[in-house]
């Protein structure tokens, strides 16, 4: 079953198309990650299903029920904000029990199911602090249990990790997984963190210009990217992308390796002009130029730190290669080829 | 060898060339012309009115002589000013709440996109900028007992009969609706101004998250948004009262006080007496009585707005 459809949804704003015919479906119980670079229309498509803009044309169903003309408070759907969009005004009790209250629970219930959140976020010491006495990680804690207080047919999370701090962002990364897992709504995760988006995705669905780029698990979309923008898109460094028989080829780095690291199977052996080096603690990456392909940008090389680099310096020429199994083939309007011998798996 | 010769006597850079960039001089650069207009114009003043107010002194006779609180009993047994301190009072409540109210609702009406919008924003500030006198003049021609466009309209609509139309400013009660009207008029563009400001300060987060809780309008407007601008409606409350408590233009310029001191406030009894009629130790005890309900209200609304950050 699917929590959420959206059929050709399209989203203009003067003369500029937010969201430009994109086709989903999101099923019940997962956790679907919207990826794209800012402003590419994911916040604008979250923002529709929660009913806060209507789109100019397509359907959205939730429940398998059309809802396009419905109101945010009927459609059932919870949301946390960036910025979290606490209530400043009122305690965290109070901002947990809002969406109870304006639906009218009766004030039994609305303590028990406020307890109920809190206890499972682990926020009951802080029931009585207002927004601005807590911490990051605490006012993200106070949104999210504000948002599964009502038992929402879906969550919908717009960047909430990007108000944390690095460290913070790690470890609230895998409690959100977890929590997520634990409540079982299905969840709408915005985010332009492809770290994110790889780590708590069951999906991700890339966007770009307000098209759809891709939608598949992170292995798929990592390792068959659709095309060469979600190619480029994920991955630090992202995949190498060179010219080659009118369309392109591109490898990922950690595959681009010194010829000796590799043996047996078919390789695509690669003359590798290395231009400066970054020392990153637990991996090398080298950059430079090939021999005899244009490339758009400088070709990346990612090396694990502990291999030795015996004969491999700054502004000299080594002997690189590739498995062919790991090369990838887009066509001239950077569409993903797929080789036969893939079709075949 | 010459270069590290010179090093060895750093250049001391010259210090007065940074005079202004110290804070112990800055500092009291900055702040003395508030405390000097505080000073002259607010605190001699005062002084002075406290000193006339326990004297004798009017202009035909400037004796110093004291009196004590002889000037306050009299002012406080007369009749007049019995009348006056209740009109004050709903004079400026009047004003208040219908000026503030109507803000509220002008500013709502331009949170709105709509073509034009800017140019409204523009022209509602008018009443606010336009010279008192000048704006009064207008209203005085406007409930003026012969030439009244607000009487031709309520006559063309047939609201009411011509053999009895309203003496906007010759009646008692609706003198006092006029000046409370006009005030209000005044007071608008500065409501508007202040919940568009306080309206533009809540996050666009805060009201998406309670349109998603399930808040529909009033309980948007009443229990989150009014509440987080509620600091910034104090302020405009503490000043536009202080504003309205103080003012004698409007009544001066419209009734002079009349019809029989139905619209006489405190600003416009003192001027009177104080200065038309020369009797400066009475108007001066009548002035004073502004002081302790100014102080009152400012204190109370202070506390509240002091309250509300905690």
């Amino acid at each position: 079953m699917a929590a959420v459809v959206v059929k050709d949804l399209r989203k203009v704003f003067g003369d500029v198309a937010a969201l430009d015919g994109v086709s989903l479906s999101v099923r019940d119980g997962e956790f679907l990650v919207l990826l794209g670079p800012s402003g590419c229309g994911k916040t604008t498509f979250l923002r529709i299903i929660a009913g806060l803009e209507r789109q100019t044309s397509g359907d959205l169903l939730i429940n398998d029920e059309i809802v396009n003309d419905i109101t945010p408070r009927a459609r059932g759907v919870a949301m946390v904000f960036q910025s979290y969009g606490l209530y400043p005004h009122l305690t965290v009790a109070n901002n947990i029990a809002f969406p109870l209250r304006t639906q009218g629970t009766p004030r039994p219930d609305i303590k028990r199911k406020v307890d109920w959140a809190a206890g499972l976020l682990g926020i009951d010491h802080l029931l009585h602090r207002h927004p601005r006495q807590l911490s990051g990680g605490e006012r993200q804690r106070v949104a999210l249990a504000r948002a599964l207080v009502r038992n929402p047919t879906v969550f919908l999370l717009d960047e909430p990790l990007s108000n944390l701090d690095a460290k913070l962002r790690a470890s609230a990364r895998s409690e959100l997984k977890q929590f997520q897992q634990k409540v079982g709504t299905t969840t709408i995760y915005v985010t332009h963190d492809q770290v994110e988006a790889m780590g708590m995705g069951d999906r991700i669905a890339v966007i770009d210009h307000g098209k759809l780029r891709q939608v598949g698990t992170p292995s798929e979309i990592y390792d068959h990217p659709a095309d060469d923008f979600v190619a480029s898109f994920l991955g630090t460094p992202p995949m190498n992308l060179v010219e080659h028989n009118d369309g392109l080829l591109g490898f990922r780095p950690e595959h681009f390796l010194p010829r000796e690291m590799l043996d047996g199977a078919a390789l695509s052996e690669l003359p590798f002009r290395i231009d400066r080096m970054e020392y990153l603690g637990s991996e090398r990456i080298l950059y430079g130029a090939l021999d005899g392909f244009q490339a758009k940008r400088e070709i990346t090389a990612k090396l694990p730190a502990h291999v030795p680099l015996s004969g491999i310096r700054a502004g000299e020429w080594h002997k690189f290669a590739v498995r062919n199994a790991e090369l990838r083939y887009f066509d001239r309007d950077g569409r993903r080829i797929v080789s036969p011998k893939e079709q075949a798996r | 060898m010459s270069v590290t010769a010179q090093a060895a006597a750093p250049r001391r850079l010259a210090r007065s060339r940074f005079t202004f960039d110290r804070l112990e001089v800055l500092g009291p650069l900055f702040i003395i012309p508030a405390i000097l207009y505080v000073v002259v114009l607010v605190g001699l003043p005062f002084l002075l009115a406290l000193y006339y107010s326990v004297s004798a002194y009017s202009i035909f006779n400037p004796s110093y002589t004291f009196v004590g609180l002889k000037n306050f009993r009299e002012v406080i047994d007369s009749e007049i000013f019995r009348r006056t301190l209740a009109n004050t009072l709903i004079f400026t409540i009047s004003a208040q709440i219908i000026g503030l109210l109507l803000g509220k609702i002008g500013a709502m009406l331009l949170m709105q996109e709509f073509p034009g919008r800017r140019l409204a924003r523009a022209l509602i500030v008018l009443p606010w900028a336009v010279p008192v006198s000048l704006a009064t003049l207008a209203w005085v021609w406007m409930f003026d007992s012969l030439y009244s466009v607000i009487n031709w309209t309520l006559l063309a609509a047939g609201l009411i009969d011509p053999a009895h139309r309203p003496q906007w400013l010759g009646q008692e009660d609706l003198a006092m609706i006029a000046v409370a009207t006009v005030h209000a008029w005044r007071l608008f563009p500065f409501g508007v101004v202040i919940f568009l400001a306080g309206f533009t300060s809540v996050p666009q987060d805060v009201l998406d998250a309670a349109t998603i809780d399930g808040a529909g309008f009033w309980r948007r407007n009443y229990q989150i948004i009014l509440p987080i601008i509620a600091p910034i409606i104090m302020i405009a409350v503490i000043f536009g009262t202080v504003f309205t408590f103080t003012d004698l233009s409007v009544v001066y310029l419209l009734t002079k006080g009349g019809p029989i001191n139905s619209t006489q406030v405190l600003g416009s009894l003192a001027f009177q007496v104080g200065i038309l009629s020369g009797d400066v130790a009475h108007g001066a005890a009548i002035c004073l009585f502004l002081f302790p309900f100014l102080l009152v209200a400012v204190i109370l609304l202070l506390r509240s707005l002091r309250r509300r950050e905690i």
